[in-house]
């Protein structure tokens, strides 16, 4: 994403006024991640697109009255997760946003011990290592998977994850903790049984 | 997990290490720590590569092109890349 562009002030106010050039700058910066997340979140195709559509009907709609508090970027981002939320709630009844603040999951101690860093690059690469990542991602609770998507994947700041899920930054800490923790289990789990299965590394 | 119980505290401190956002003084107990403490290295360069592998993962992030023009037509603007107002 070119976020200086995003960060300009010229470009924004641009935006506000209504032009559609600049409205299709914003598209063109911003879409693939607003997708990705949306295919994160809500595990298909269909539903990634559907708020896709809408997340920028109601930026389109709401930039009149953008007030320059925060980033266009965070803004643009805080819409697309609170449509991504609200699609997950109407499939899923039990999930709500509050969830995503409550400290309901233990933390666990890691279990898989093994230095598999040194592993040729061809293989963490590999289209088989992609599926592993995005599977592992997928098991992890909506809650830690929004704040690891938006922190360590899409690079925001602690602060703007907090800003864009309306939570505070400690609890934004406390999710990414866990989903960290977890994927580098099942990455371990995962990269054990390539070195041990047949993979020869020596 | 053998002999990991006092390493369950470092956690925390391991995953704001990475992301370089721990105070000096806890960085430098942090530290000594990992210098003594096999697992926990471990621990650091695993996840650190996991969050690696999970970054670079974005590089590969696209818009299937049908969508994008789904989303152009939707929001009536022209698709620049349709159009060829400006080709990159």
């Amino acid at each position: 994403m070119n976020a200086e562009t995003v960060r300009d002030e010229g470009f924004v106010d641009l935006l506000i006024s209504g032009d559609r050039q600049a409205f299709s700058e914003l598209i063109e910066q911003t879409s693939a991640k607003i997708y990705a997340l949306g295919m994160r979140v809500l595990g298909n195709e269909q539903d990634a697109e559907d708020m896709l559509q809408e997340t920028y009907l109601k930026a389109l709609k709401a930039l009149p009255n953008f007030e320059k508090r925060s980033s266009i970027n965070t803004w643009l981002f805080r819409i697309a997760t609170n449509e991504a939320l609200m699609l997950l709630r109407k499939k899923k009844t039990g999930f709500n946003m509050v969830a995503i603040d409550q400290s309901d999951e233990e933390d666990e101690a890691p279990f898989e011990i093994l230095d598999w860093c040194c592993l040729p690059e061809q293989e963490m690469v590999s289209a088989e290592t992609r599926t592993m990542l995005n599977k592992a991602a997928d098991q992890l609770s909506p809650a830690l998977r929004i704040v690891f998507q938006l922190r360590d994947v899409d690079g925001f700041s602690g602060q703007e994850t907090a800003e864009i899920l309306g939570i505070n930054e400690d609890a934004v800490k406390t999710r990414l903790v866990r989903a960290r923790l977890k994927l580098r289990e099942e990455l371990s789990a995962y990269f054990r049984d390539r070195m041990e299965g047949g993979v020869n590394h020596a | 997990m053998h002999e990991h119980g006092h390493c369950q505290a470092y956690l925390k401190q391991i995953s704001d290490y990475v992301d370089g956002e721990l105070s000096s003084e806890v960085c430098a107990s942090l530290e000594s720590h990992l210098k003594e403490c096999e697992n926990c290295r471990i621990v650091v360069n695993t996840l650190r590569k996991t969050i690696d592998l999970y970054h670079d993962t974005a590089e590969n992030d696209d818009l299937p092109d049908k969508v994008r023009s789904r989303l152009f037509a939707r929001l009536n603007l022209e698709d620049p890349k349709q159009g060829g107002i400006h080709g990159s």
